[in-house]
């Protein structure tokens, strides 16, 4: 579980994050969702410890890492998993090399168990037959896969994907979903998912957490997104004309 | 101006104090280290060759024409050849071609990284990036770049030969006895001062520009450009103090 605290973050005088309070449940997918600027991937880097916040705290489970030094922090990072937007493989490494490389670097595991975890790693996301292949030589979903893979290999607590789906087709972003969620359950981690994506809101959206110009606008689930009647959930979860329609046909309006 | 250049220089400075802590896996250093030195010296060499051949052969002719109508014995196109590669061209030529080749190839790549989120990804699995990615380039342009001087010397006075002996400027006695008169093996202990101390500059600066990168492609653009021009401008300043001191 990871708890926000009144953070509040500002850059040159300006006030990004306004106090923002809430937690994020272990074995769920929590979604922070929100317009373009609303702070959301700069609430996302104080989770994920790349930035400190102005005031307030962070807490994974009982430690306060807001006050953690650069050793503690490193120690620390060694549980989380990270899937950034443009996935950030390593360009000269193959796809196998880039899901080994987190247990070549912290694991004394022998070279045959790193294998048997990497392959084991290659059919959970299914990329087999890609070991070999340069992430500049596969596809945008593929490279999310890899990077998944990667983030994960090291078994962490806490997972933070930074728009998994952006860039990728409908289909290809259900199956990242899908992935993110199966993952996450099995794992029982603690998954923190930064997203546009109104299809992921409505699938895996266990815990949804809508930020609106730096405060915490709503906190809801999946469920609850249709029914209520918040002004800026509408807003911007039926933004268009067409999934208005939608919403009063699933209401019986 | 004065505070800009104060702000950057602790911020190198505390760049390399956390460069230099403790390797999380001395292996994935080593081999970092090693494809670092590839790309260094098998990558350069080709280049680094081209050019000293003609620097030499160059350098070897206009001195023999000019002592075509002197009192001045031939033989001397030999030693002034041996001593200006030694001591100015081939470490100090050699090392501003590396700012270009090598220096904005590290700015780059580590610029790239920075904006393509990879080195904030190596920070979330706790690697130390700026030891892990800084380090290994430095002491692979540490090893290698003085071994790319050293050839580099020894191909400008083969390029000298190359030029005046076949043309018949001068004999091929005359050019060797140039080549071994008044040698002072001093002059390859100051090559090789030189080649380091440029090799620090070749690597380090262009490290420092790349890894502190913000913004798209014409501020990557803008840091692999500085890279090359602040690495030029270093090499030629540590060149003066390094000759001021050691002649």
């Amino acid at each position: 579980m990871i708890r926000a605290v009144n953070i509040k973050k500002s850059f040159d005088g300006v006030e990004v994050l306004k106090g923002i309070s809430t937690i994020f449940e272990k074995g769920k997918t929590n979604l922070i969702i929100g317009r373009s600027g609303a702070g959301k991937t700069v609430f996302l880097k104080l989770l994920v410890t790349l930035m400190q916040p102005t005031e307030g705290e962070i807490w994974y489970g009982d430690v306060n890492v807001t006050n953690l030094n650069k050793r503690q922090l490193i120690d620390l990072r060694k549980d989380i998993g990270m899937l950034f937007q443009g996935s950030a493989l390593f360009d000269s490494l193959t796809v196998e090399e880039n899901i080994r490389f987190p247990l070549d670097m912290f694991t004394r595991k022998t070279k045959k168990e790193k294998q048997e975890r990497v392959d084991e790693m290659i059919e959970v996301v299914n990329l087999e037959g890609s070991n070999d292949k340069y992430p500049g030589e596969i596809s945008g979903g593929m490279q999310k896969r890899v990077g998944i893979a990667r983030s994960i290999v090291l078994n962490p607590k806490y997972l933070f994907c930074d728009e998994p789906n952006s860039g990728l087709d409908p289909k290809t972003s259900l199956v990242i979903d899908e992935l993110i969620q199966t993952i996450t359950r099995e794992n029982q981690i603690t998954t923190i998912i930064n997203t546009h994506d109104m299809n992921s809101v409505m699938e895996i959206g266990e815990k949804i957490n809508l930020l609106h110009m730096g405060k915490l606008a709503w906190v809801g689930n999946k469920d609850e997104v249709v029914e209520n009647e918040n002004e800026l959930l509408q807003n911007f979860i039926f933004a268009s004309p067409f999934l208005q329609r939608l919403r009063k046909q699933a209401l019986g309006k | 101006m004065i505070l800009s250049f104060f702000y950057n220089l602790g911020r190198f400075v505390n760049l390399f104090r956390l460069m230099l802590s403790k390797p999380e896996r001395v292996s994935m250093y080593w081999k970092e280290t090693v494809r670092q030195m590839n790309d260094i010296g098998i990558g350069s060499l080709m280049i680094i060759g081209l050019i000293a051949l003609f620097i030499g052969a160059v350098a070897a002719m206009q001195f023999a024409y000019q002592l075509g109508n002197t009192f001045v014995p031939m033989y001397y196109t030999g030693y002034v050849v041996r001593d200006m590669t030694i001591m100015e061209l081939a470490p100090t030529i050699t090392c501003l071609v590396l700012a270009g080749k090598v220096g904005s190839n590290i700015a780059a790549e580590l610029g790239g990284m920075r904006q393509n989120e990879q080195i904030d990804a190596l920070e979330i699995m706790g690697v130390n990036t700026a030891s892990y990615l800084i380090a290994p380039k430095l002491v692979a342009a540490l090893v290698v770049i003085p071994l790319l001087v050293a050839i580099s010397a020894f191909v400008s006075i083969i390029g000298g030969f190359l030029a005046v002996v076949p043309t018949g400027m001068i004999t091929e006695s005359e050019y060797v006895l140039g080549l071994r008169l008044f040698f002072v093996p001093y002059t390859v202990f100051m090559m090789f001062v030189k080649s380091i101390v440029f090799a620090f500059i070749v690597a380090a600066l262009p490290a420092y520009q790349g890894y502190y990168v913000k913004g798209g492609s014409i501020e990557l653009g803008k840091a692999s450009t500085n890279a090359v021009v602040y690495c030029d401008i270093a090499i030629l300043l540590a060149d003066y103090i390094i000759a001021l001191m050691m002649t």
